[in-house]
């Protein structure tokens, strides 16, 4: 299988601590479960990949981390998730806060109707009074880390609609790091991308693995396997109801998988 | 069977036509209907120039352009008479800026509440509502201006009458306003939700999405709403005529009583002796006008062009 070669990228997850897990989790949209009892720890600083069929819940898992879910009206969500122990479901928790820790990228760019350099601003200008030198540096190691300044130096008072999908899509992982966060959720992030971009992006990815934790939605499997740790696989059961059938440090989950059906799904036998 | 050997032949047909060009007689109806449309658009509105310029140009034969421009004694039955219009001028600018300073603010506020915030059921309701206000006749706006507005105004700022630009701005607001919700809440509504996402995402507050990111987008279609209501304010004749308080000179203040273009034609024309000089005055004023809602509709169309090309996906 093509896959083992990609494999031989990946580092062991054993030594890292847990930075967010869900304990019990259950998901409804109005009458409709989502997700059904759902308990992972997503290590600190690695990539966490989420595999599954389309449909299965996996950006619906997504937005539990950074309560997107909130934004649609009848969700609700039962059991714990916990950001560094503490219950981000808590009534005491600030979402604005929240996301500032966590930010997300979305799976088609959607960078703002504005300059490059007021993409990458809109964060800082919103979170506290920031002089406009300050800023400056900001966007520009935003951009650094995101692997795109050297492409748009010269173009930061262009529309960002100038850009090209790729670079509209680090764009907008600049833009989430210019906030400073310490997770970052990615929902199939290259799905809109080709190949060389969505190269550059797990790239990029591998690289800020180093110092943020990655939460991956994808469902291609050459990319789960090449670029994260620990791998997540999410069935549905019955209609809707989106399940954890196996997760475990990607390695093993693609070479061993204790489950039949993550198998079937891995060699692509899945319906 | 006859049916069968028909449709092959059809088939056969078709195989050797294929490739024919075709001539598509339904299309060309169509097109030659739709350029007719417009080119008859066209004509009417040429017609409506011709007719301004052959009734008002020859006033300046009488009275040279810079003198009806800016000449501020409008006396047309004195001897010899004097055709100023500078006071009119002045008062359509008072009255529509009036309106907008008022319309604008709480007009997109209205919108972006209907478009942003408001649950459903809220905006179905609350919608219909304001754009009937845009069907009650300007006659009856006038009638309630001249009795509920009018003495507030005289009272809240001490003045000899309440009939003022201000009076009549404020009712042309209302006029105005719901031009302004219905297009910027539309404007408002047209802007892709991931944009919201992205924002919320980051943290932001939705007073914060709001401000910073759904009206920026939309602010091609809210700068259209405006510029409709300010069309709207500045060619308004009936409420101005009844609330703006009619004197002749120039006002220097929207408190002030004043007569606007529209209301100097629309109460001119009927004392006018046909083709004499007020006559043709009153038609230069009408051009004037019509130069004016041209200017701001091409001000209008350039910003719009601008701000499009600036961030067009
Ligand atoms: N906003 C929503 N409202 C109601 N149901 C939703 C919503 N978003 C997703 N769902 C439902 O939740 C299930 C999981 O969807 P999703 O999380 O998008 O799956 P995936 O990302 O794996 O394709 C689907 O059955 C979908 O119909
Ligand atoms: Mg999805």
């Amino acid at each position: 299988m093509k896959l083992d070669s990609a494999l031989t990228n990946s580092r062991p997850p054993q030594y890292r601590g847990t930075k967010l897990s869900t304990r019990h989790l259950n998901l409804f949209y109005g009458p409709c479960q989502a997700l059904r009892d759902i308990t992972l720890d997503i290590p600190e600083r690695a990539i966490t990949a989420i595999i599954g069929p389309s449909g299965c819940g996996k950006s619906s898992f997504l937005r539990i981390f950074n309560r997107m879910n909130d934004l649609i009206p009848g969700a609700r969500v039962e059991g714990s998730v916990e950001l560094d122990g503490i219950d981000i479901y808590h009534r005491s928790i600030d979402v604005v806060e929240l996301r500032k820790r966590v930010g997300m990228v979305f799976q088609k760019p959607n960078p703002f109707p504005m300059s490059v350099f007021e993409n990458v601003a809109f964060g800082p200008r919103r979170h506290g009074r920031v002089s406009r030198g300050e800023l400056q540096d900001i966007v520009e190691s935003s951009l650094h880390q995101a692997a795109l300044w050297e492409e748009v130096k010269d173009k930061l008072d262009q529309s960002a609609f100038d850009l090209s999908g790729g670079q509209q899509q680090r764009l907008c992982i600049a833009r989430v790091l210019a906030v400073e966060p310490e997770v970052i959720l990615m929902d199939e992030p290259c799905s809109a991308l080709d190949p060389v971009a969505t190269l550059k992006i797990e790239d990029l990815m591998r690289r800020l693995a180093e110092k943020y934790t990655i939460i991956i939605v994808t469902h291609n499997m050459q990319q789960a396997a090449r670029a994260s740790d620990v791998s997540a696989f999410l069935l549905m059961e019955g209609d809707i109801c989106g399940v954890l059938v196996e997760h475990g440090p990607t390695a093993e989950l693609f070479t061993k998988p204790k489950d039949r059906r993550t198998e079937d799904y891995i060699t692509g036998r899945f319906g | 069977m006859r049916k069968r050997s028909a449709s092959i032949a059809i088939a056969r047909d078709a195989r050797t036509k294929g490739l024919q060009r075709r001539w598509r007689v339904g299309e060309r109806v169509i097109e030659g209907g739709i350029f007719l449309a417009s080119l008859l658009a066209i004509v009417v509105l040429l017609g409506i120039v011709a007719v301004l310029l052959r009734q008002g140009l020859p006033i300046f034969a009488h009275t040279p352009p810079w003198e009806f421009l800016f000449g501020t004694k409008w006396y047309p039955v004195s001897e010899p008479p004097t055709f100023g219009t500078t006071t009119f001028f002045v008062a359509t600018i008072w009255v529509p800026v009036v309106a907008t300073v008022i319309a604008v603010p709480i007009g997109v506020a209205c919108a972006a509440y209907l478009a942003e915030v408001a649950p459903s059921s809220v905006r179905e309701s609350v919608k219909p509502v304001i754009e009937l206000l845009a069907g009650i006749p300007s006659v009856v706006i006038g009638f309630i201006g001249l009795l509920l507005l009018s003495p507030l105004v005289q009272s809240m700022f001490n003045l000899n009458t309440g009939l003022s630009g201000l009076a009549a701005g404020i009712m042309l607001s209302l006029m105005s306003l719901p031009i302004i919700v219905s297009v910027s809440e539309d404007a408002l509504r047209a802007i892709p939700d991931e944009f919201r996402q992205a924002a919320y995402a980051l943290g932001a507050t939705r007073w914060e999405v709001v401000r910073h990111v759904s009206i920026p987008a939309a602010l091609s279609g809210i700068s259209a709403a405006i510029m409709l209501g300010v069309g709207r304010a500045i060619g308004e004749t009936m409420t101005v005529l009844m609330i703006a308080g009619g004197a002749l000179a120039v006002p220097v203040s929207p408190t002030q009583p004043m007569m606007p273009m529209t209301a100097a034609i629309a109460s001119g024309i009927g004392n006018a002796v046909r083709g004499g000089p007020q006559y043709q005055a009153l038609f230069a004023i009408g051009l004037l006008l019509f130069l004016i809602t041209l200017a701001v509709n091409l001000i209008a169309d350039r910003v719009l062009e601008r701000q499009k090309r600036k961030f067009v996906r």
